[in-house]
């Protein structure tokens, strides 16, 4: 039967949602193709995470070594092509994250297997799949499809796929014994630095108001941040902002920054990439202040204001000013 | 140390309203404003600051039609020593492997101790050439990278990961770094400093220079194609607030008191 493979990711002890997802999205494709879900996990002392795993997946593919304690992508792709030679899935599910964008490109290419990759949409077609990713930081959708028969492999867009809970499969377990060595490894893992922690801590306020790169210059924040004050609450970014020094690391809101859940977020200037929106998607409500009506932030919003930020903000903070006056 | 530095000229979309072609495949370029793909501007600057630390060269490569020589001269105002563009018909519609398998063959006759890549380039956001590149060269790799210490044949890099959370690797040289942007502050090019460099060479080869039929680059050598792009809808789910800016202002105080945003 043929077989549908999710690498699963994990990070110091504990598996990544990416992975649930994945498992979710493949379960609904073997359902629909007729096939078999396997799930590998490399690692070292990884059963607790195996436990959680069985019931995801037809089949557990457990390589347990102490070369895998940590993720490097040499011996993720010597482990994996292994595997993959061995049992020829028919597709290979990748999570599209600081990892998975580490050893997939490199092992479909070692492999000569079709990769597509940052999907958020993949849908069974005869002997293949048709595939939805984006373009243009998510302004453009774009329908792909694989040239070549399978195997295939596909990296995953984290949040694009719910993760459901459906009837446990079997889960058998398939210990796999690894023939890696840990002589002559070009990429050596040293160890992890923590993210520097800042004096305003973003992920705790109930009201944060969010600056993108339409900020255009530093010199214009204060004007936002008296907004910020207005409504008692902080200030937050996206990455070009914290790039461009304005700003502290700590104030940076999504995947390589901060997730938030406020109970209001307001983006001003944010065109609403997916690794800012991951960040965010939690907030009670969103309001979208951008000039360009085709910016993806709408998509999270629950209300969008089509506006130069600059001619807009000011008038709010004026009317937050003149009706708090008038209220007390 | 010797260093080449991939790169990309990408069109300018945040702030543009983005119009699909009649192809049904592209968007319409015409009105739009191009420029150096984000990450590699980064990538550019790294190793213009390696060189300046550590001597050798840097040379930039670019797959892309005659425009590409624009963002190609910004790296050499910028300090880059030679520039070259991989361009030919066939090598339109190239997928990210196919894309990597061209600059792997003008890499091979050169010399180099490490190879920069953005993280990812801002029109097609594969996240993939970099990574693909390392493997057909047969080089270690790192990806998301956001700093960088060379020690003699190895390099020390931070990977940035989610949440903030670094994780550091040796990697032997020579390697492939694909950059993320904060690494380091892009400088800043005059028009001047492109002047200086308008007439130097941009040497440009094409598929036989490089020993590539046309069957394996461009659309007929990929495994990906690209069936047809369409704009995703936008703001389904939001209210849109109209009027004057007054009013707008108005419905946003009303709003923000009645989700708890006004204390
Ligand atoms: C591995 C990886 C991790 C990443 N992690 C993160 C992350 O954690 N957080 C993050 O934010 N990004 C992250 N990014 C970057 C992300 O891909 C985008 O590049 C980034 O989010 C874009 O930021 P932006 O929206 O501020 O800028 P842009 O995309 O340039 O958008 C600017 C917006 O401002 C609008 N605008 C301009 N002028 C005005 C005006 N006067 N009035 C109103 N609107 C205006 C424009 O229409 C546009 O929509 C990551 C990328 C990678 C590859
Ligand atoms: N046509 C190209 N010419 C030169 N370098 C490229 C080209 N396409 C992609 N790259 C490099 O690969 C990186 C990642 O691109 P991508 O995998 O397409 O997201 C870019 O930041 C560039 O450094």
């Amino acid at each position: 039967m043929k077989e549908i493979m999710v690498v699963a990711e994990h990070r110091r002890g504990e598996l990544r949602d990416v992975t649930w997802e994945m498992l979710s999205k493949g379960r609904d494709l073997v359902e629909r193709i007729g096939a078999e879900l396997s799930v590998a996990i490399l690692g070292k002392g990884v059963s607790p995470m195996v436990d959680l795993l069985k019931p995801k997946a037809h089949r557990v593919l457990l390589v347990e070594d102490d070369l895998l304690e940590n993720y490097n992508s040499e011996t993720y792709e010597k482990v994996l092509t292994q595997i993959i030679t061995d049992r020829k899935p028919y597709l290979t599910l990748i999570g599209h994250t600081a990892t998975g964008m580490d050893f997939a490109p490199a092992l479909a290419a070692h492999l000569k297997i079709p990769l597509a990759t940052d999907c958020i949409g993949i849908e069974p077609e005869g002997e293949s799949f048709l595939l939805t990713r984006q373009l243009y930081g998510g302004k453009v959708n774009a329908q792909v499809s694989f040239q070549k028969k399978g195997p295939f492999m596909i990296t995953v867009r984290s949040g694009a796929f719910p993760a459901i809970e459906k009837d446990p499969l079997p889960g058998e377990i398939l210990p796999i014994l690894s023939s890696i060595s840990g002589e002559g490894l070009a990429k050596r893992f040293l160890q992890y630095v923590e993210a520097a922690v800042g004096e305003v801590d973003i992920t705790q306020a109930d009201i944060l108001v969010s600056i993108g790169r339409g900020i255009k210059d530093a010199e214009n924040i204060p004007m936002v941040k008296e907004l910020a004050d207005l409504l008692g609450g902080a200030l937050s970014c996206s990455r070009p902002v914290v790039d461009k020094k304005w700003l502290p690391k700590d104030r940076q809101v999504g995947t390589s920054g901060k997730t938030v859940k406020p109970k209001v977020y307001i983006a001003i200037g944010i065109s609403g990439a997916f690794q800012h929106v991951a960040g965010m998607k939690g907030a009670g409500t969103v309001i979208a202040i951008n000039k360009d009506p085709k910016a993806p932030i709408f998509s999270v919003a629950k209300y969008g204001i089509v506006a130069d930020l600059f001619k807009i903000v000011p008038l709010i903070k004026d009317k937050i000013k003149e009706l708090k006056k008038t209220k007390s | 140390m010797n260093i080449i530095v991939c790169i990309k000229r990408v069109p300018e979309t945040a702030d543009a309203d983005v119009i699909i072609d009649k192809s049904g495949k592209d968007i319409e370029k015409g009105g739009l404003a191009f420029d150096l793909n984000e990450w590699d501007s980064y990538a550019i600057e790294e190793a213009i600051l390696l060189k300046e630390k550590l001597g050798g060269t840097v040379t930039v490569l670019s797959m892309g039609g005659e425009e590409s020589n624009e963002s190609l001269r910004k790296c050499l105002a910028m300090g880059a020593d030679e520039a070259i563009r991989l361009t030919d018909p066939a090598f339109e519609g190239s997928d990210g492997y196919v894309t990597a398998r061209i600059l792997s063959e003008v890499i091979r006759k050169l010399p180099y101790d490490l190879i920069l890549t953005g993280t990812q380039a801002e029109d097609d956001g594969y996240g993939q050439v970099g990574v693909a590149l390392a493997e057909i060269l047969g080089i270690p790799h790192a990806s998301v990278v956001n700093r960088i210490e060379v020690q003699d044949n190895k390099v020390k890099v931070h990977r940035e990961l989610e949440g903030g959370l670094e994780e550091v690797f040796e990697i032997d040289l020579p390697a492939v770094l694909t950059i993320q942007t904060g690494i380091n502050e892009p400088r800043y090019v005059s028009i001047m400093g492109i002047r200086k460099v308008a007439k130097k060479e941009i040497k440009a080869y094409g598929a036989s220079d490089l020993n590539l039929s046309p069957q394996e680059v461009g659309v007929s050598g990929s495994d990906i194609r690209l069936e047809k792009i369409f704009l995703p809808p936008v703001g389904e789910g939001a209210e849109m607030l109209e009027g004057k800016p007054e009013e707008i202002a108005t419905k946003v105080f009303e709003i923000l008191k009645d989700k708890g945003g006004l204390v």
